[in-house]
């Protein structure tokens, strides 16, 4: 596949680990972060962290917005699900996530309307062939998503449908990047930009970051894309001179896409979001302006959401800030697998504990 | 789920347009973009073309990963890696 292919070429990968391993020997044990589940994906999927010397760390931290969205979303999302003529629609990874009675999974077989779909497109489709039923979609994502809601939620407006509406759990991710390099909590020494998110944002909202002294560089999906980026993040470390670089420069640009950003501004708002692991973050979410009111599941129907119930054991909260590895959980791979999960990092598909599940990875 | 893959645009219809890579084609939203043209290659995620893919700066990320390839190890930050440097210092490839 064109654009894919050629940056995932093998042959290259012996120089770059090299060089890393040759940067990393004249460095203090450096710890990296990703925050993009796709990336998290592909490090397992192709062994990133097999290629990297011992005083190079990889962690994941909060880059998967399935994983992060806390317990009672899902609650809520099940109360909906009880409505008459309701139909739940929703990216595939929501329905195998515990809340704190079951999953949408379950609901389904237990005769809810639940609807998996790739787009929110996809469910303003059903709702205009379904006049007679509500659709919710279910709105979880960072910035790379948050547009394709907003688009479709025009396309809501601008059709006139009026038995469309989302439940919004969107999510920035600059505020929680900002709270793990000022917390203090988390061992954050470089990061590795998430490449769609920043397509959206551009490169200037991690330059805080770059300020406070953390390398920070825009990173494509594929093997030589992770690689080449993990050089970049050291050779600024050897530098003592961090700021922030942009590999993945066939996507992203400096000025991301505005058009995407104006569109979200116009129909959403900033607002506090409680992340999984991390607590309530202000300004971390989006949420319906009023004048789309009407669109916003939430305030069309009230329903009673009995307070959530955290599956005991689990550590998704510490494994989302790139405190444990998965195998520290006393539950990973015992009590929590992905045909069974507890937690939402092993059900997501791009969560940190399924990929590690999956690949076998080295801790 | 930020998962979006570069496929090539080759039809538009006002706000939808179809796109195809690898023999699969899709119908996918183009709202999010400013001006796209049928034969651009367009990032497609949940259902929509999010960005224009640069085939320029495409190019120039490969290069410099082909440079990567056959140029040593330069930890001390004593240059850029430059095409015709090869030979000084350690582990220099044929």
């Amino acid at each position: 596949m064109k654009y894919l292919d050629e940056f995932r070429d093998p042959t290259l990968v012996p120089a770059l680990r090299d060089q890393i391993k040759a940067l990393a020997s004249g460095l203090p044990p450096t710890t990296l972060m990703e925050v993009c589940g796709t990336h998290t994906m592909a490090i397992a999927r192709y062994g990133i962290r097999e290629l990297l010397p011992h005083g190079v760390r990889l962690v994941s931290g909060p880059g998967c917005p399935v994983c992060v969205t806390p317990t009672d979303y899902v609650d809520h999302a099940l109360a909906l699900a009880e409505l008459p003529g309701t139909v739940i629609a929703t990216f595939g990874d929501m329905v195998r996530v515990p809340g704190s009675r079951g999953t949408l999974a379950a609901a389904q077989g237990a005769g809810a309307r639940v609807r998996v779909v790739f787009s929110s497109l996809d469910a303003l489709r059903e709702a205009q062939a379904h006049p007679e039923l509500q659709v919710v979609f279910l709105g979880i994502g960072f910035e790379t998503t948050t547009p394709t809601v907003a688009a479709t939620l025009r396309a809501a407006r601008d059709a006139g449908t009026a038995n469309f509406s989302v439940l919004c759990a969107h999510k920035t991710v600059p505020p929680a990047l900002e709270f793990l390099a000022s917390s203090g909590k988390a061992r954050l020494d470089a990061l590795l930009c998430p490449p769609h998110v920043s397509a959206i944002i551009g490169t200037r909202p991690y330059q805080s970051l770059a300020d406070r002294g953390i390398p920070c560089v825009v990173a494509g999906f594929e093997p030589l894309d992770i690689l080449l980026s993990i050089r970049m993040l050291l050779q600024q470390r050897a530098e003592k001179h961090a700021r922030v670089e942009n590999e993945y420069s066939r996507v992203v640009t400096v000025e991301g896409n505005r058009r995407a950003r104006t569109l979200v501004d116009e129909m959403f708002e900033p607002c506090d979001a409680s992340w999984r692991g991390f607590g309530v973050l202000p300004g971390s979410g989006l949420r319906l302006r009023e004048e789309y009111a009407s669109f916003d599941a939430a305030r069309r129907f009230p329903v009673e959401i009995p307070p959530a119930r955290e599956p005991a054991g689990c550590r998704c909260g510490e494994i989302l800030m790139g405190l444990i590895n998965p195998s520290d959980c006393p539950l990973f791979g015992a009590t929590c697998t992905p045909e069974d999960p507890v937690g939402a990092c092993m059900v997501s598909s791009e969560g940190t504990c399924a990929a590690h599940y999956r690949y076998g990875a080295r801790p | 789920m930020c998962v979006g893959i570069p496929m090539k645009l080759t039809e538009i219809r006002g706000d939808v347009g179809l796109v195809e890579e690898a023999g699969v084609s899709r119908e996918i939203g183009l709202a999010l973009l400013e001006g796209p043209r049928v034969g651009d290659y367009v990032i497609v995620h949940a259902g929509y073309a999010i960005q224009l893919l640069n085939p320029e700066e495409a190019k120039e990320t490969l290069n410099l990963l082909r440079q990567a390839g056959i140029l040593p190890a330069d930890p001390a930050g004593e240059g850029d890696d430059r095409p015709g440097d090869r030979g000084r210092g350690p582990g220099a490839g044929p």
